[in-house]
C-alpha cells in the first residue's frame, strides 16, 4: 500500500521536473507579487515589518490557487485520472500522494524562500525563522484544502475563478494562526501557540481531506 | 461472470438506453454495436463504474460490481489515451500497470513494448510518437495484463493492420483462458475461433 504511495509521488514530481517552467511561474509570481508591496509603500521600516507577515501569506495563498488548476487538470484530460478511479490501491491514497508531490513542487519553494524575501521587510533574522515555520506547517495544509475544490472544480469552464470563490475562504484560518505566528514573535509573544494550532490544523487537513477529495473526483468523473 | 440487470441509462434529457439485460461468462465477447451517439461509450463507463446508472444492476462474481475486488479484475482502456506526453513509453507502461495493481519490472515492461511495434522507441518521450503508437503504448497493457474482465473502448482504433491483428490474436489468447471481453468497434472484428455476440444499441 505505501508502495503505491511512493510511485504517485515518484511520477508527479518526474512530471513536473519535465514540466519545469510550470512550476517556476508559481515560484515567480509569489516572489514578484511579495516585493511589490516595499516598493509600492516605501521605505517605511516600522510600517513594512507591520505588514510583512500578511502580504507574505497572502501572496502564498494566491501563489496556490494558480498551481492548484494543474493538480488534477492533466490527469482528467488525458484520461489517467479514469484509471486512477478504476485502480485497486485506494484513491484516497492516491489522491494523498499527488497532494505530497504538489506540495513539495508548489508549496515546500514559497516556504523555502520566504526568509529571503522577508529581508526587504526589515524582519529581525527570529522573525524570518518563524516565518519559514509557519510557512512549512501552512503551505502543505493549502494544497490539502485546495485539492478538494479542485476536484470539484474540474472540467468546469471558468473553473479557475470559482476555484478561488469555494477554496480561499476556507484558507482563512490557515492564514490567521500562520500570519499570527509571525506578528505574535514581533509583539514580543510566544509564537507557540500559533504554531501548535498551525500543526493541528496541518494533521486534521491531512486526515481528512484526501479521501473527501477522493469522494469528489468520483462525482465530478459521473 | 459479469451480470446487467435492468439496466437503464439518461444523458441530458434523452434516455440511451433502458431495460437492458445480458450476462457475460468465462470465454465470451460481447461487441456493443450502434451509431455515434447511442450510449456506447456511456455503456462502458457505466459497467466499469465510472458512472452510476439511472436504473438497474450491475454484477460481478454475484456481488455489485464496485470497490477493490471489482477494480482488481478488471483492465479498462477508454477512449482517452491515458499516456503522458512528457514520459517514455517505457515509463508510461510501467506506471499505468502499477496503478492497474499488476508492477512490471523493466524487462517485462520492454518486452511488451517490442512485441507492440514499438522497439527503438521504448525511451522517447510520447510526445514525439504518432497517434497509432500512443495508442499502441497504451495497447501494450493487454499484453502484460491477467485482468479477467476487458472493457475496451475502440481498441483498434488509429492502428494499422500488422497492431490490428496483433490485438485480435491477443483477444483470441485470453478468451481461450477464461476471459471475458466487452468491447466497441467500426471496424469488422475477426478474433480467431470466436463468434463475437452483439449488442445493439439505439
Amino acid at each position: 500500500m505505501g508502495n503505491v504511495l511512493l510511485s504517485v509521488i515518484r511520477r508527479d514530481l518526474l512530471l513536473a521536473f519535465r514540466r519545469r517552467a510550470d512550476v517556476l511561474t508559481t515560484l515567480f509570481f509569489f516572489v514578484i507579487v511579495v516585493s511589490l508591496f516595499p516598493l509600492g509603500v516605501g521605505p517605511e521600516m516600522k510600517t513594512l515589518r507591520l505588514i510583512a507577515p500578511g502580504v507574505v501569506w497572502v501572496a502564498a495563498l494566491l501563489a496556490s490557487m494558480l498551481s492548484l488548476q494543474r493538480l488534477f487538470a492533466a490527469d482528467y484530460q488525458d484520461g489517467t485520472l479514469e484509471q486512477m478511479l478504476l485502480s485497486p490501491q485506494p484513491l484516497g491514497l492516491i489522491v494523498f500522494g499527488k497532494i505530497v508531490a504538489h506540495w513539495m513542487v508548489s508549496g515546500l519553494p514559497l516556504a523555502l524562500i520566504a526568509p529571503l524575501l522577508g529581508l526587504q521587510f526589515d524582519l529581525p533574522p527570529e522573525a524570518l525563522g518563524i516565518l519559514f515555520v509557519a510557512l512549512l506547517l501552512g503551505t502543505p495544509i493549502l494544497s490539502l484544502i485546495g485539492a478538494i475544490g479542485a476536484a470539484l472544480t474540474l472540467g468546469l469552464r471558468g473553473g479557475g475563478v470559482l476555484l478561488s470563490l469555494l477554496v480561499l475562504p476556507l484558507y482563512i484560518p490557515a492564514l490567521i494562526f500562520g500570519a499570527g505566528a509571525v506578528e505574535a514573535h514581533i509583539a514580543g509573544v510566544s509564537a507557540e501557540g500559533h504554531l501548535s494550532l498551525l500543526a493541528a490544523l496541518l494533521i486534521f487537513s491531512g486526515l481528512a481531506t484526501p479521501w473527501v477529495t477522493a469522494l469528489a473526483l468520483r462525482i465530478s468523473m459521473e | 461472470m459479469l451480470e446487467v440487470v435492468h439496466l437503464g441509462c439518461l444523458r441530458g434529457e434523452r434516455t440511451l438506453f433502458s431495460d437492458l439485460n445480458f450476462n457475460l461468462s468465462a470465454g465470451e465477447l460481447i461487441q456493443i454495436a450502434g451509431a455515434n451517439g447511442s450510449g456506447k461509450t456511456s455503456l462502458l463507463r457505466l459497467l466499469c463504474g465510472l458512472s452510476s446508472p439511472l436504473a438497474g444492476e450491475i454484477r460481478w462474481n454475484n456481488a455489485p460490481a464496485r470497490g477493490e475486488h471489482f477494480h482488481r479484475d478488471l483492465l479498462y482502456l477508454g477512449h482517452l489515451a491515458a499516456v503522458k506526453d512528457e514520459l517514455t513509453a517505457l515509463e508510461n507502461l510501467r506506471i499505468a500497470s502499477e496503478f492497474g495493481g499488476t508492477p512490471l519490472n523493466p524487462e517485462q515492461a520492454l518486452e511488451a513494448l517490442s512485441r507492440i511495434g514499438l522497439a527503438g522507441r521504448e525511451h522517447l518521450p510520447t510526445k514525439v510518437l504518432s497517434q497509432g503508437q500512443k495508442r499502441r503504448v497504451m495497447l501494450a497493457r493487454l499484453l502484460v495484463s491477467d485482468a479477467p474482465l476487458w472493457i475496451l473502448d475502440e481498441p483498434l482504433t488509429a492502428l494499422d493492420v500488422h497492431a490490428v491483428d496483433l490485438i485480435q490474436a491477443r483477444l483470441a489468447e485470453h478468451l481461450a483462458k477464461q476471459g471475458m471481453v466487452v468491447l466497441t468497434t467500426h471496424q469488422s472484428l475477426q478474433v480467431p475461433g470466436i463468434t463475437p455476440r452483439r449488442i445493439e444499441l439505439g
